[in-house]
């Protein structure tokens, strides 16, 4: 372990826009810790991002846990994404590239998938929404 | 809130993003770009994200707004700075930027701005004047 460096899980609340740039800023500092590339910084930010946004919007709000994990070969970072929403009638539709119901570009889940090495969605109608990402160092 | 600042310089708008915007404060810079660019007749418009370390769904989608806002009221506008990291992670995450002019830097954007508005003004100065370059090039 790096000396200075807290690898523990940490939990950001997402009530706010404001709260989506902390999961971001959250997430880069974890996946600097881990050492991903440059490239894969880049895409796990960029998916937690877009799946923050998603818990604040259609979620209603929830909140983000950031922990390192380690398969005995290599290091990651995960994150699961909480909310007590309205969660997903139909998820095949809801990870169709350019589907919305929210005015945006309907890449927000989608893409957010294509962007970590796994994705996990649990969903149920009337109680909510759980994602989890990881992204694993190369 | 924070407030990105938009720099005249010449008949150019200059924004240069140095901060992790949330999504109100894009939507605020749209706004305020529109109007600068009625207020000062402002010709082109440079953004630089050569600070931003992501661009997800929103902000890709307010920096093709802005293009198309630019566009309706004669201005250009060219985005500058895109780190490679970037870039891969846009086009992994399915956006395609429609519309939206690039260049490598400032300098470049510039320069590109000014080529656009010479073939747009050339023909008009063929048509009445006797000398310069569009003239004589006839």
């Amino acid at each position: 372990m790096t000396a200075g460096v807290d690898l523990g899980p940490k939990a950001q609340a997402i009530g706010s826009d404001e709260d989506v740039v902390r999961v971001r800023q959250l997430v880069r500092t974890v996946a600097v810790a881990v050492k991903l590339s440059l490239v894969d910084q880049t895409k796990l930010v960029t998916a937690a991002s877009e799946l923050a946004r998603n818990t604040l919007i259609y979620g209603g709000g929830g909140n983000a846990e950031v922990s390192v994990v380690d398969d005995g070969r290599r290091r990651g970072v995960r994150i699961v994404f909480a909310d007590s929403g309205p969660g997903i009638p139909d998820l095949d539709l809801a990870l169709t590239d350019g589907y919305t119901t929210g005015g945006g570009l309907g890449l927000g889940l989608s893409g957010a998938r294509r962007l970590v090495d796994e994705f996990d969605i649990q969903t149920t109608v009337g109680e909510g929404t759980r994602i989890t990402v990881t992204k694993w160092s190369r | 809130m924070e407030r990105v600042p938009v720099l005249k310089i010449g008949d150019i708008l200059l924004v240069s993003i140095q901060i992790d915007m949330s999504d109100q404060t894009a939507v605020t810079l749209q706004e305020d770009l529109a109007e600068r660019i009625v207020a000062t007749g402002a010709h082109g418009v440079i953004i630089d994200i050569t600070a931003l370390d992501i661009v997800d769904s929103f902000v890709g989608r307010m920096l093709s707004t802005i293009a198309s806002i630019s566009k309706v009221l004669d201005a250009e506008t060219v985005v500058v700075g895109m780190r490679p990291a970037v870039a891969i992670t846009l086009v992994e995450l399915g956006l395609s930027l429609n519309g939206i002019r690039t260049a490598l830097n400032v300098e470049r954007g510039m320069e590109l701005i000014a080529a656009t508005r010479e073939d747009d003004l050339g023909v008009d100065e063929a048509e009445g004047a006797e000398s310069g370059s569009a003239a004589t090039s006839a």
